[in-house]
């Protein structure tokens, strides 16, 4: 029992001591509003990149869209926001504006997800615009000038949200759903020959990654003042997958460490004399690590501390502990259930 | 629809099926039928269209005319319009000729994934973790050991698919396919590769399977010495046409048998 909640534990106690840490921080203002700024562009892009993963890395379906469905996410927390200026307004908008994600996403998977090839990536480019032309054209949103919502997401809500979706998907690959995703990108014949409902599977996870991309869109709209359709362009949906690609496809430590990396590297590119130089600093820097780590900063490992002990020099084990071979570090339920 | 022959006890029947690829005929009104517990083999030249069966019998390709029945109890499904996962479902596994395991996971998370589907794991088992989720994990975790440990695979559990030789690849394809409890399983070469040694071994296996199971058992092999020691009946498949049936020993001394071989033998030359 004790060896089952051990690996719980310490992910609880960690994530407590982060949100505790960046509290106190804030509270003495060593965190002042520009890296506050950053730290929550850095938990939208978590759980944006996070939850594209599960659909691009895990399920191994080709989405170009999640601008679209953060634009959903966005735009229903604003609107709800604005009619109901409460905290209350902010997490019911985000919960409906997740929903709206994942039934538009339900739309799209269905008839596309049936068919193999790269219909998706085709569908969800398309969807993204659409949903972006409808923003800049419909009055409730605003038109082109978008929304200017109230910041209900603090410091508090926002780690609950981005923690809790990194948990969630997680729970969710490392269960028999995530397996079936799994099996579809390892071999979809061979995941059919054994019963897995592949259709079924990669239009679920597609759905549940929707889901999660409006709430990191509904944690936008609540956050940053003015929200317009031209932040949800091709260029969103491409960065987040440059995050996916960059942390690894198939890790979600791998999208965490590499939204907050980018987060760095925008803080210390942030001076105004490199701005005109940025977007090249940041290219070359993108270069340099697919050339040296084409598989991504974690490949398809996840951080552990099993991942650590396997780097760090060997030390003499306990006779009953099982040494662990080297690139041992994927999520594997046996940490939780034996 | 009761134009089918279904005799009694028979677990698969095909009847006049045929699969065209394009202007090519891969299976030509072929008529076969399995009777429950039998262990059948299914021989024949390079290019007969014996992979072509397995694949319009378990869904990969739905059959071009003709009907494929498969009885379970008093379940008879028709296999013609079916998905693949459904007929897998039904109680048909399989392996594939060129391996198709999930390469990248572990061995066992390649039996975990096909024993799945038996075990009842909602939605909210998966996202929240709950005590159930440790429990059915465990259920399907051991079981899947079980199986590793029948077929010998149990020292290779948390190696990755991929690095395992080529016989022991073969093996776990067979442990997935057991994982999805079939009652009837179809093996595409399983001996392929396999060196006299595991071959006989292999052989062994699936005599023991077959009786452990209560399993009826379609095989398509290349090595003349498995077929022969272990098949009760025999079919044989020339350019998709059925031309010979029998037991071991018919088909050893059927003429037609001789030519079909003797010709690949003399084109091969
Ligand atoms: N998907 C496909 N598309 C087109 N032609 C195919 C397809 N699958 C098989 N064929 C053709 O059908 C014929 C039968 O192939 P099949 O794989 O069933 O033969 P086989 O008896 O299994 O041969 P082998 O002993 O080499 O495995 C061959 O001519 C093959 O080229
Ligand atoms: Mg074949």
């Amino acid at each position: 029992m004790l060896r089952q909640l051990r690996p719980v534990l310490l992910n609880g106690i960690a994530l407590v001591a982060t949100f505790a840490i960046v509290y106190l921080l804030m509270r003495v203002g060593i965190i002042d509003s520009f890296y506050q700024d950053t730290i929550a562009l850095v938990c939208i892009n978590i759980v944006l990149a996070v939850s594209l993963n599960l659909i691009v890395g895990f399920t191994g379906q080709f989405s170009l869209g999640h601008a679209g469905f953060m634009a959903l996410g966005a735009y229903t927390t604003a609107l709800v926001t604005l009619h109901f200026p409460t905290i209350w307004g902010m997490l019911g908008g985000i919960v409906l504006g997740a929903l709206v994600a994942a039934a538009i996403g339900l739309l799209i998977g269905l008839p596309t997800l049936r068919l193999r090839g790269d219909y998706l990536a085709i569908a969800t480019l398309g969807m993204a615009e659409i949903i972006r032309v409808l923003m800049q054209n419909f009055t409730f949103t605003g038109g082109a000038s978008g929304l200017f919502p109230s910041r209900y997401l603090n410091w508090t809500w926002m780690f609950i949200l981005t923690a809790g979706s990194v948990v969630l998907i997680a729970n969710y690959i490392r269960s028999r759903a995530g397996r079936e995703s799994i099996a579809v990108r390892e071999n979809e014949i061979a995941a059919e020959s054994i019963g897995v409902n592949t259709t079924k599977a990669k239009t679920l996870a597609f759905v549940v990654g929707a889901f999660f991309g409006g709430v990191a869109g509904g944690m936008y709209g609540s956050y940053f003042y003015w929200i317009v359709p031209k932040t949800f362009s091709f260029m969103m949906s491409f960065n987040i997958l440059v995050i996916v690609v960059l942390g690894g496809l198939g890790s979600i430590s791998g999208s965490v460490i590499a939204a907050i990396l980018l987060g760095v590297v925008n803080v210390l590119l942030a001076d105004p004399n490199l701005v005109p130089i940025r977007m090249i600093l940041y290219s070359l820097i993108l270069i340099i690590l697919m050339v040296f780590r084409p598989q991504g900063l974690m490949g398809d490992k996840e951080l552990s501390i099993r991942l650590f002990r396997s780097i760090l020099p060997k030390r003499r084990r306990p006779p009953d502990e099982e040494p662990v071979p080297a690139g041992e570090g994927r999520l594997e339920p046996a940490e939780v259930t034996s | 629809m009761s134009d089918t022959v279904t005799t009694d006890g028979d677990i698969l029947t095909l009847s006049n099926v045929t699969l065209n690829f394009g202007g090519l005929s891969a299976v030509s009104n072929v008529d076969m039928n399995l009777a429950v517990g039998e262990l059948v083999g299914l021989i024949g030249p390079n290019g007969a269209g014996k992979t072509s069966i397995f694949n319009l019998l378990t869904g990969v390709y739905p059959p071009t005319s003709g009907k494929v029945t498969f009885t379970r109890g008093q379940k008879v499904s028709n296999l013609g319009g079916m998905k693949p996962y459904a007929i897998c479902w039904a109680g048909i596994g399989r392996t594939f000729q060129n391996i198709r395991l999930f390469r990248a996971l572990p061995v066992i998370e390649n039996v975990m994934i096909a024993l799945q589907h038996n075990v009842p794991y909602s939605l909210a088992t998966a996202f929240l973790h709950t005590l159930r989720y440790g429990r059915l994990e465990k259920q399907i975790r051991d079981e899947s050991l079980e199986l590793l440990r029948i077929m010998g695979l149990e020292d290779d559990a948390n190696e990755l698919a991929q690095n395992l030789p080529y016989g022991k690849q073969r093996r776990l394809e067979i442990a997935r396919a057991m994982a999805t409890h079939p009652v009837l399983l179809l093996l595409d070469e399983p001996a392929a590769g396999m060196n006299p040694a595991e071959t006989a071994d292999l052989t062994e296996l699936i005599g023991w399977l077959r009786t452990n199971f209560n399993l009826t058992i379609l095989l398509i092999e290349h090595d003349m010495s498995l077929v022969m020691d272990i098949c009760e009946r025999i079919y044989v498949l020339d350019h998709g046409v059925l031309i010979a049936s029998g037991t071991p020993s018919e088909i050893q001394h059927n003429p037609a048998v001789i030519e079909a071989y003797l010709g690949e033998e003399a084109a091969d030359a």
